[in-house]
């Protein structure tokens, strides 16, 4: 059985998809032993997941502007190279 | 002000890149569109400075225009862009040069012990009691208090969702590096979070 520390250490592996069912099987059976290990990855996915839920913020639109007025010199600068 | 050319923003990337480069300025135009949000998240998220952000948005894409014909089409556009940014932003960060800026080819202290110190499960549905600002506040706060080294991988990996390699590259560091680092921001992130949403009272080990 698995010390919480090596636990641990795969835990991006055990939060991983893509793991293969073989060392899922693994890690789970320290998850299924250890309640501590276990709040640990809960609340590690719950991190994620109220990360990925934000979308980012749309720009200000000042800055839009003038992102678009630096482009726009710059694009006819090359127009006017060519 | 009308964006120049906003035309072609219902086509997928490789069309659009292909479009860009053959000199189409609208189709270009399209892809900043599409990616200007986030570049500008990813670059607040890194110099932690609105004005060092404002900057990196723009030179980045306005590099990647330069550089249009230097970018290989196997490769995603949202990639380089993202690569783009992150070395503008890290020059920034490096030019500011504060106490707390860490190189981040720095070597990763393999030895440094994984804190978990706040073992508590959370309160249900902490989106939900939080307005989106208050959320994106705390958020904020905890990214914010990552080495930059940390901050940057976490970033690119979770929030931009590149791959650990395209992660490894933009940052110019060792896969391994990428792992250990995601693993550790991780951690400290999900210990701060706890901290803030975590149930009160008696109930917390109710689970169990």
């Amino acid at each position: 059985m698995l010390t919480c520390k090596q636990f641990l250490e795969e835990l991006n592996d055990y939060l991983d998809p893509s793991i293969d069912p073989e060392t899922k099987r693994h890690l789970e059976a320290h998850v299924c032993e250890c309640p501590n290990c276990f709040v640990i990855v809960d609340t590690t996915q719950k991190t994620l997941k109220v990360f990925r839920g934000m979308d980012p913020q749309p720009i200000p639109e000042d800055l839009k502007n003038r992102l678009w007025s630096a482009l726009e010199r710059k694009m006819a600068a090359k127009k006017g190279v060519a | 002000m009308a964006s120049p050319g906003n035309n072609a923003s219902g086509f997928d990337e490789q069309e659009l890149v292909t479009r860009a480069q053959a000199g189409d300025n609208s189709a270009f135009t399209a892809l900043v569109q599409r990616y200007q949000n986030r570049i500008y998240r990813l670059a607040k998220n890194i110099t932690q400075n609105k004005e060092d952000a404002e900057d990196v948005l723009q030179e980045a894409f306005l590099k990647a225009y330069s550089h249009l014909d230097t970018f290989q089409r196997n490769a995603k556009f949202y990639t380089w862009i993202v690569r783009i940014a992150v070395n503008e932003a890290l020059m920034k960060l490096r030019k500011r040069k504060t106490d707390r800026t860490v190189p981040l080819d720095e070597p990763v202290d393999t030895g440094e012990e994984t804190v978990n110190r706040e073992i508590a499960v959370w309160e249900d549905n902490p989106e939900q009691r939080y307005s989106r600002d208050e959320m994106q506040q705390i958020l904020d706060e905890a990214v914010q208090d990552l080495k930059p080294d940390f901050r940057a991988v976490f970033l690119l990996r979770d929030i931009e969702e590149l791959s650990t390699e395209e992660t490894a590259e933009a940052l110019g560091v060792s896969v391994p590096a990428v792992k250990s680092r995601l693993l550790r921001a991780r951690l400290a992130l999900r210990e701060k979070l706890t901290r803030k949403f975590k149930r009160k009272g008696e109930d917390v080990f109710a689970h169990l």
